[in-house]
């Protein structure tokens, strides 16, 4: 339950272990490289940006060939591939494969090489289709386009509107040139989009004949081609062949670069790495034969950067505490249960420098809000060995992964136990399947209560639990407010709410509308009334008083201490809405409880079984997945809103240190001690 | 046996009615505003379909609390086990001023966090870290559906049928 504490290590070294000490910090992956000295006369920095987006660059490529290669020769991947993690491997192999990095890169742009004119061979596939199919209608013309004729005659390929016949085409020609008649017409052919013709006329006629058909509305062909529309079309369709088969050769020569892969994943991750290196690099201040290295560690790791680095190389190796100015990273540690809402804190985000980390508390009431909203063990048993089977079969899964999926086996476990308080086995299933199937009535009863029989009860336990939940967040407030030793706005702050709240609360208890709706009465000694009464008349006033405290004027300093009483209507609100606890608890029961009794319509019969168990599974599995969703979301809101409104404000830098920041592979180091 | 003896059980089953259709509605209308914001961010980036996926569904509440009151209100006037119980007019019309909250606290909420819900598929479809602080927003709305659920549920289970 804690932050880890962090120390300011800075290493001065010779130029020529350099190298070294840089690789050396990179394979720990536990320090925050930051800039300490701002710019000095002494100290020259090294221009890396070129040598730097070489280095991406080649990543890039490899990354791209990688790319082609999925495309054309697939790998199998399961469903649970992302769960996989990345793969360790040997840092020998790694090391060959990058000695043999020029071999491998040349590899990859070969695979690029190849797909860049598969490509082009795709275009210019599509060209010649295209050109197929503007040629179709000319197929039977026999003759190049562009024939023109012979010696006297004219030959005017064209086309006219959809649905003219021949007719229409000598009726519009005698009406414009009565006197012409050494003309023929052919209908090549004739389609939706237009009726395609060869006219032929005298040469000296050529002019007028066409401006007459022009006025019908003939246009000549947009493309022509200088051969027979037919030989044409074989020619294309041969290139189009010609180009099928090249591709084929292509895809075939880039599927026999599959067996590079592991080489390509390696090389793109050594190139990476050394990006990485460089980007570094580039930030150090370096002088004639020295360089100067300084970032945030973790306290408990610095005897390791002593170990690998102040023993081996000729340095000096400061470590001090932080100092006010410093921002550092936030890194949180915590044990093997409450690790695993890690991430939903660093989803809200993480502690500021100082703050508290409400990680252990939270995740108590996380599961134990989560189980409740759920409710039912059947589906927390699925869950939690959901759970557990995915964990135990990849535990090479990333880490933030690893973390939810043992938060929600928690969660499940929980839903166990609640279902088994609250008497839920899918809902309903024992009940009704006895019922139906059996003929007798079977029902597992509720270990506590069933919430259906009494929301009530359940609505005052949930309202008391969020009560109890928002005390603790008050609570933190106030330790956090001790600590930095502000004793008086601990007082005015946490103290006085505590007074008026469980004044208030005292006061409710033994009133008439407590009693109507928890139906039981509970009656205090006359001491206890009149103590509550002391509680809540003192803490309203002592928050009228204080709670403006920062005010000198006096008015203002009572308006403000009566908006913070007013601030009770907050805490009204943030109690009812742990009435979700008990909204979405039914909610799953009740929806079950619908899907059993929909299967189970058709009575006692084959098709009735058969019915039944079609409904149960996917009505249960849509159930299931929907209050799941329903009690992450809410388990989530109540931390956040609720819990984290009393006392947390977040903030902190996540801890990004300088590291082998890979992508396909892990590489095995020598083991830290 | 007339519509008029039996105007008890009508008023009734319209509440439970009512709650179902209206925040069903709600709830329908809220996760398609959502869904389709969330269908334009899959199109640029199929790989945040999960997280928009989530964030879709967040309106579809509602309508589960419409299905949870309608369910309450029909085993207890009787209709789910087979004998309807005999209603008076008024104690009809009690059940259907009961399922009332829940069905139209829940049709605006649930349009309203649809709405929510498209903004923060914004927030995911640009940084899509920030995905815990957008599913706040739309939790947010939820409140309110919440609270007329509560009271929903208790004026049912309170009247004496």
């Amino acid at each position: 339950m804690a932050v880890l504490q962090i120390q300011r290590v800075s290493i001065c070294a010779l130029k020529k272990d350099r190298k070294a000490i840089l690789e050396r910090l990179q394979s720990l992956g536990i320090m925050e490289v930051t800039d300490l000295i701002g710019d000095d006369e002494a100290f020259r920095r090294m221009d890396t940006a070129g040598a730097r987006m070489g280095f991406e660059k080649k990543a890039h490529t490899a990354d791209q060939a990688l790319e082609v290669l999925d495309q054309y020769a697939p790998q199998k991947t399961s469903m649970f591939a992302s769960l996989e993690g990345k793969k360790l491997v040997d840092k020998d192999r790694f090391r060959r494969a990058a000695g043999d990095r020029e071999r491998i890169l040349s590899a990859a742009a070969d695979i690029l090489a190849c797909s860049r004119q598969i490509a082009e061979k795709k275009a210019a596939i599509l060209k010649d289709e295209n050109q197929i199919e503007s040629l179709a209608p000319w197929i039977l013309l026999g003759v190049p386009m562009n024939f023109g004729g012979t010696r006297d005659t004219a030959m005017m390929p064209g086309i006219m509107p959809a649905g003219t016949t021949l007719e229409d085409v000598y009726r519009i020609l005698a009406e414009q040139l009565p006197e012409t008649d050494a003309l023929d017409v052919e209908i090549v052919s004739s389609g939706t989009d237009g009726v395609y013709l060869a006219v032929f006329c005298m040469r000296q006629d050529a002019g007028a004949v066409e401006e007459a058909l022009r006025q019908g509305g003939f246009a000549r062909p947009a493309q022509t081609v200088d051969e027979d529309p037919a030989v044409k079309t074989e020619e294309l369709k041969a290139d189009i062949g010609r180009l099928t088969r090249e591709i084929e050769e292509k895809e075939s020569a880039i599927r026999a670069h599959a067996e590079n892969r592991e080489e390509l994943e390696y090389v793109s991750d050594y190139f990476r790495v050394r990006a990485e290196k460089y980007q570094v690099l580039g930030t150090l201040p370096q002088s004639q034969s020295a360089f100067f290295v300084s970032g945030y560690v973790p306290a408990k790791a610095v005897p390791a950067v002593r170990k690998a680095i102040e023993e081996k190389y000729d340095c000096v190796m400061d470590v001090e505490d932080l100092r006010e100015e410093d921002e550092p990273p936030t890194i949180l540690s915590n044990n093997g249960f409450s690790d695993c809402v890690e991430g939903v804190l660093e989803s809200y985000g993480l502690p500021h420098r100082g703050e508290f980390d409400p990680t252990t508390i939270m995740s108590f009431f996380y599961v134990f809000f989560f189980g409740m909203m759920l409710s039912d063990a059947a589906y927390g048993l699925i869950v939690a060995a959901a759970c557990f089977i995915l964990l135990k079969k990849f535990p090479r899964m990333s880490a933030g992964m690893h973390k939810s999926l043992k938060l929600f086996m928690f969660c499940g476990i929980s839903t166990i136990v609640w279902g088994i308080l609250f008497g839920g086995y899918f809902g309903d299933a024992v009940d009704v399947i006895s019922r139906v199937f059996l003929g007798y009535e079977v029902s597992v009863p509720a270990l506590w209560f069933a919430p259906l029989n009494d929301p009530m009860k359940l609505l005052i336990y949930s309202m008391a639990f969020g009560l109890v939940h928002l005390f603790v967040g008050l609570g933190i407030k106030g330790y956090m407010q001790l600590k930095e030793g502000q004793v008086l706005d601990f007082f005015c702050d946490v103290v006085l709410w505590y007074v008026f709240l469980i004044g208030l609360i005292l006061m409710l208890l033994p009133s008439e509308i407590f009693a109507s709706i928890a139906q039981m009465e509970i009656v205090f000694p006359p001491f206890l009334n009149t103590l509550a009464k002391v509680l809540a008349i003192a803490g309203a006033v002592g928050l009228l008083l204080m709670s403006g405290r920062a005010n000198k004027n006096p008015v203002l300093r009572l308006a403000l201490g009566a908006y913070d009483i007013y601030n009770i209507t907050g805490w009204l609100s943030d109690v009812l809405s742990y009435s979700r606890l008990l909204a979405l608890g039914l909610a799953t029961g009740v929806i079950a409880s619908v899907v059993n009794q929909m299967g189970s319509m058709l009575g006692k019969s084959i098709a009735g079984v058969l019915l039944f168990a079609v409904v149960f599974v996917i009505g249960h599995a849509m159930n299931l997945a929907i209050n799941l969703l329903g009690a992450y979301v809410h388990t989530n809101r109540l931390q956040f809103v609720e819990f984290f409104g009393k006392f947390y404000e977040g903030g902190g830098k996540p801890f990004e240190p300088f590291e082998n920041d890979t992508k396909y592979v892990d590489i095995k180091e020598e083991t830290l001690s | 046996m007339s519509i008029w003896e039996n105007l008890g059980l009508v008023y009734a089953l319209l509440g439970a009615a009512a709650a179902v259709f209206l925040a069903g509605a709600g709830s329908a209308l809220g996760v398609g505003i959502a869904g389709q914001a969330a269908a334009g961010v899959v199109t640029e980036d199929p790989s945040k379909f999960a997280k928009v996926l989530v964030l879709q569904l967040l309106p579809g509440t509602q309508g589960i609390y419409g299905l949870l009151v309608g369910f309450l209100t029909l085993s207890k006037i009787g209709l789910l086990g087979g004998g309807a119980a005999q209603l008076d007019p008024q104690t009809g019309l009690l059940v259907l001023a009961a399922c009332l909250p829940v069905g139209i606290v829940g049709l605006i909420s649930g349009k309203s966090q649809g709405e929510t819900a498209a903004a923060s598929i914004g927030i995911v479809a640009k940084k899509p870290e920030q995905f815990g602080k957008a599913m706040l927003f739309p939790a947010m709305v939820e409140t309110y559906a919440i609270l007329s659920l509560l009271i929903s549920i208790l004026a049912v289970t309170a009247i004496q049928v």
